[in-house]
């Protein structure tokens, strides 16, 4: 019971939040907003016993990204940051709202179509234990992830080189 | 008691369309960029309810979910430096601020 | 190994080209000619020396009497099947000794007497376009010295053709040398496209032999396998060896000038007059000859009536070449139209032979290689006079020239003894040489022994017409010598060359051919040479007097009535001559309203409209489609991904349609 309470908190915190980021006409409040919808993923990952999950959820995305983007707007937007806001246009509105409604309307027709088996009515809320994250995520057997733990790596390298350099001022020649 | 799974999909559907509206109707590039981490955030969240309420044995929606988030950040602070470097050039941060490969 | 030596008989002059072609810019004239011509001088020495091993040291194979086939070396280049192969060698073979010998002679001679020619030319001229014009001459004249050898040491079929088409480029080359001058251009033009017309039958001819007999090889004495092969060949497709050995015949017949192609040789006379001396008196229009003699024993053996047909048109040729020589007043289209008739006599004397003998039937063969021999030199002589006298008078026309004996009394002499041996007078070279041919001729057919002493005879004629018309007669200068040019003699560069060949000429006659160079291989006796004259040698030799004495009665003097009133009596007669029997003028009829309006017409039509109009077509459809989508790109990722999205929904949908 006490998680249904809890799913439906974190839902309306989402949902909401989300629907403020996108309405919001101040890009800076946007960004806020995000924070709140991240907040709000992290709990359901705590719900569903995932703690790493949302921890890292946390600290990469609320933590690093959030950060980021802050930084972005302030360097980018002063104007916006100032309360010189976007405005909206209204069939570009009209035409967003359309295709999410039939969107939605498409995926609950999905879902109804499909039953779930729910395999976790029976199983015990407990943790995911922290050993077996960590061997799965260092191991090379099956159902082990070195290779992609090591190509994001990897990948991470390549994208601050390259953020770096795209983001760097050009030398006056 | 658990929350059936067909709460959490609903709850994630949502969460994506309403990145997708952001992103169709924002003309800010970095907002549009927010509304990316709503959708992509919704679908970690897909990840990981289908993993753990329909396979909880094992661990591939869970690892998804991380590396997602590890992609993720990649992700935007490339565009990042590309909105940067953007409104460097063109003193803008209006997507249609860019459009010189347009006919 | 004997004969170690003989790459670099391929490789020297190539290095020179290369040398003189990349570097030459950069050299002083001199210098340039001073490389080419010790290369030259050195790749003489080989030859002879060549020569004396092949001959007399290594001598006759002891057990069949003949001089061996000996191949140097013979490297795989190309490997078309296990049997097919195209290999690069180096053959020596009594005729490919004797051609190196001809060669490099007259090619070191050429080379000493460019050095004067091609100074004292643009003295004359002081044509600033021919800046390096000496450089440039003398690697053309390398890399023509390497591919003609390269032409008579070739292994095979396709080795020959290899050079034989790089002849023809350096052919090519030294015809426009003077590329200014639009004659010039042209003449090079005309000589490449017919000569490469002709080779395409010989490449055609090629392709059939290969392809049914299985080898490039032609030397049945290097190949013994290839006598079976031919055999079985000749007995399931009778057809093929006769026709494959013509169509190269063809080919032979372009670069050596036959008729109808020989249409491109006087022209080619617009080139420098030691490189017609060179390529278009001594070598490279022999090449037919040799090919001709190279196949011999192949086309006695299976395919005698074309060699047959052969001797037909190169007597007509012979015939044809002379009349149109007795009108010519270009002293070197004079000569080139002498040259023509002259190397017609060594492919009738080729074509007349019936067997693999030395007496009976295949005297023409020794004959024909003997005159190729003799040829080369008193042509090349009376070439290089000619240029002497064209260096000196600053004009090929005859109506400049006349009474030059008292100016230049070497030039004088040598070209005299250069007419003398083209004529057949006893003892010069020519007489030997020619007598064997119309004796094969007459052992023949007399009517073709009767008709070659004919020619004979207008040879005498015309040679001495030449001869009088530059040397005797109304001197030019002395007309007006205040106002003209005083003629003089050329600098010992240039008649030292000519007193050599000159010597060469006399004498030439007395070697014993016979012993070298025969049908069998064994060794035979020239009958002339003890002094055993024929009936037929005292035929010639009167046809001969006949023909010098009525061009001293008629041109000796400085005034005689009788050519002008022949010329008004048969004007026609002579317009054609002078014209060389239209010719000329039936191939360009024959190319240009009939090859030009019937098929190049037609096939240029449906390359712009049909081919062209498809690929226009094509472009324009891309271009409209193209103009159509483009507005679609309209910049605006927001847009895209609202189609995107769309799309994915669209296509959701239908899936979920069909499988609900």
């Amino acid at each position: 019971m006490a998680n249904l309470v809890m799913f439906c908190i974190l839902a309306v915190v989402i949902l909401g939040s989300a629907i403020m980021c996108v309405l919001t006409k101040r890009i800076m409040r946007s960004a806020t907003f995000l924070l709140f919808v991240l907040f709000g993923v992290a709990g359901i990952y705590f719900l569903l016993d995932y703690t790493f999950l949302g921890a890292a959820q946390i600290s990469v995305y609320a933590g690093g990204i959030t950060i980021m983007y802050i930084f972005a707007i302030q360097l980018v937007s002063k104007r916006t940051l100032q309360g010189l806001v976007e405005r909206f246009k209204g069939s570009r509105v009209v035409n967003g709202i359309l295709l999410s409604i039939v969107g939605l309307v498409t995926v609950g027709l999905v879902l109804i179509k499909n039953n779930f088996y729910n395999a976790a009515m029976q199983a015990t809320d407990t943790e995911v234990p922290m050993e077996q994250i960590g061997t799965a995520l260092l191991g090379s057997d099956k159902y082990q992830y070195v290779l992609p733990f090591e190509f994001i790596s990897l990948f991470l390298l390549a994208c601050i080189i390259g953020g770096i350099m795209i983001a760097r001022k050009e030398d006056n020649k | 008691m658990n929350i059936p799974v067909e709460c959490y999909l609903v709850l994630s559907t949502l969460l994506f369309f309403i990145g997708v509206f952001g992103f169709v109707t924002r003309r800010n590039l970095v907002a549009m960029l927010i509304s990316v981490e709503l959708v992509l955030n919704s679908v970690d969240l897909n990840f990981a309810v289908f993993n753990r309420l329909l396979f909880p044995g094992q661990l591939e929606g869970f690892f998804f979910t991380l590396f997602s988030i590890g992609v993720s950040a990649a992700e935007t602070a490339v565009a990042l430096a590309i909105i940067i470097n953007v409104y460097r050039n063109y003193h803008s941060d209006q997507v249609n601020s860019i459009e010189n490969m347009k006919f | 190994m004997e004969y170690s030596y003989a790459f670099l008989i391929l490789l020297l002059p190539f290095l020179s080209f290369l040398v003189l072609g990349l570097l030459g810019m950069k050299m002083k004239k001199q210098v340039a000619g001073l490389i080419g011509t010790i290369m030259l001088g050195s790749l003489f020495a080989m030859s002879v020396y060549t020569a004396y091993e092949y001959f007399f040291v290594i001598g006759r194979d002891a057990a069949t009497g003949m001089y061996p086939t000996v191949t140097v070396f013979n490297f795989t280049w190309l490997k078309f099947t296990e049997l097919l192969t195209f290999n690069i060698g180096f053959r020596l073979t009594p005729i490919s000794v004797m051609m190196l010998i001809v060669i490099t002679t007259v090619s070191f001679m050429v080379h000493i007497y460019s050095f004067g020619y091609m100074a004292e030319r643009d003295e004359h001229y002081k044509f600033e376009e021919y800046e390096h014009g000496f450089q440039r001459f003398y690697a053309y004249l390398s890399l023509f010295t390497m591919s003609m050898l390269g032409l008579v040491v070739a292994t095979n079929i396709f080795q020959m053709y290899m050079f034989w088409e790089l002849v023809g480029v350096c052919s090519y080359l030294l015809i426009g040398f003077y590329y200014p001058k639009h004659a010039a251009v042209h003449a090079s033009k005309k000589a490449f496209i017919v000569t490469r017309f002709a080779d395409l039958f010989f490449l055609i001819g090629i392709l059939f032999f290969s392809f049914y007999v299985g080898t490039f090889n032609y030397d049945l004495n290097a190949n013994p396998e290839l006598i079976g092969k031919l055999a079985s060949v000749a007995k399931e497709y009778a057809w093929v060896l006769p026709t494959a050995l013509f169509l190269m015949f063809i080919g032979g017949a372009g670069k050596s000038a036959m008729f109808p192609l020989h249409i491109w040789l006087p022209d080619a006379m617009e080139g420098p007059t030691p490189v017609s001396a060179l390529i278009h008196a001594a070598t490279m229009v022999v090449a037919g000859v040799y090919q001709v003699a190279s196949l011999f024993p192949i086309w006695v053996e299976y395919a005698p009536e074309q060699l047959h047909w052969v001797a037909y048109i190169a007597a007509f040729t012979a015939f044809y070449a002379a009349a149109v020589a007795c009108a010519q007043r270009d002293i070197k289209r004079g000569l080139a139209f002498s040259t023509i008739s002259q190397i017609a006599y060594m492919l009738v004397a080729l074509g007349v032979c019936y067997a693999l003998d030395n007496h009976e039937g295949g005297l023409g063969y020794m004959a024909s290689m003997f005159h190729l021999f003799t040829h080369a030199m008193f042509k090349a002589l009376l070439f290089l006079c000619s240029g002497a006298i064209i260096v000196i008078i600053g004009s090929n026309f005859k109506e400049y020239m006349g009474g030059l004996h008292k100016y230049m009394p070497i030039t004088n002499a040598c070209f005299l003894i250069g007419c003398i041996a083209i004529s057949g007078v006893w003892p010069f070279a020519g007489f030997f040489s020619k007598d064997e041919i119309v004796s094969a001729c007459f052992e023949f057919s007399p009517f073709l022994g009767w008709f070659m002493t004919l020619v004979s005879g207008m040879t005498a004629f015309y040679m001495f017409r030449l001869y009088y018309v530059i040397f005797w007669g109304q001197s030019y200068y002395e007309l007006d010598p205040e106002n003209r040019k005083r003629p003089a003699e050329v600098p010992f560069v240039m008649w030292g060359p000519l007193v050599f060949l000159a010597v060469i000429s006399i004498f030439a006659g007395w070697i014993p051919f016979g012993h070298f160079v025969s049908a069998t291989g064994q060794s035979m006796e020239i009958g002339l040479q003890h002094f055993e004259f024929s009936s037929v040698a005292w035929f010639s030799l009167l046809a001969a007097a006949i023909g010098i004495g009525l061009a001293t009665w008629m041109y000796l003097p400085k005034y005689n009535p009788v050519p002008d009133m022949l010329q008004k009596k048969m004007p026609r007669l002579h317009k054609a001559a002078l014209n060389r029997f239209y010719i000329d003028d039936a191939w360009q009829f024959f190319t240009h309203k009939i090859v030009f309006n019937c098929f190049s017409k037609p096939i240029a039509w449906f390359d712009r409209h049909v081919i062209d109009g498809t690929f226009n077509f094509m472009a324009w459809g891309a271009q409209e489609a193209g103009e159509t989508i483009r507005p679609w790109q309209s910049g605006d990722v927001r847009s895209y991904a609202s189609w995107f999205l769309t799309g994915t929904i669209a296509l959701t949908l239908i899936l979920l349609c069909i499988f609900s």
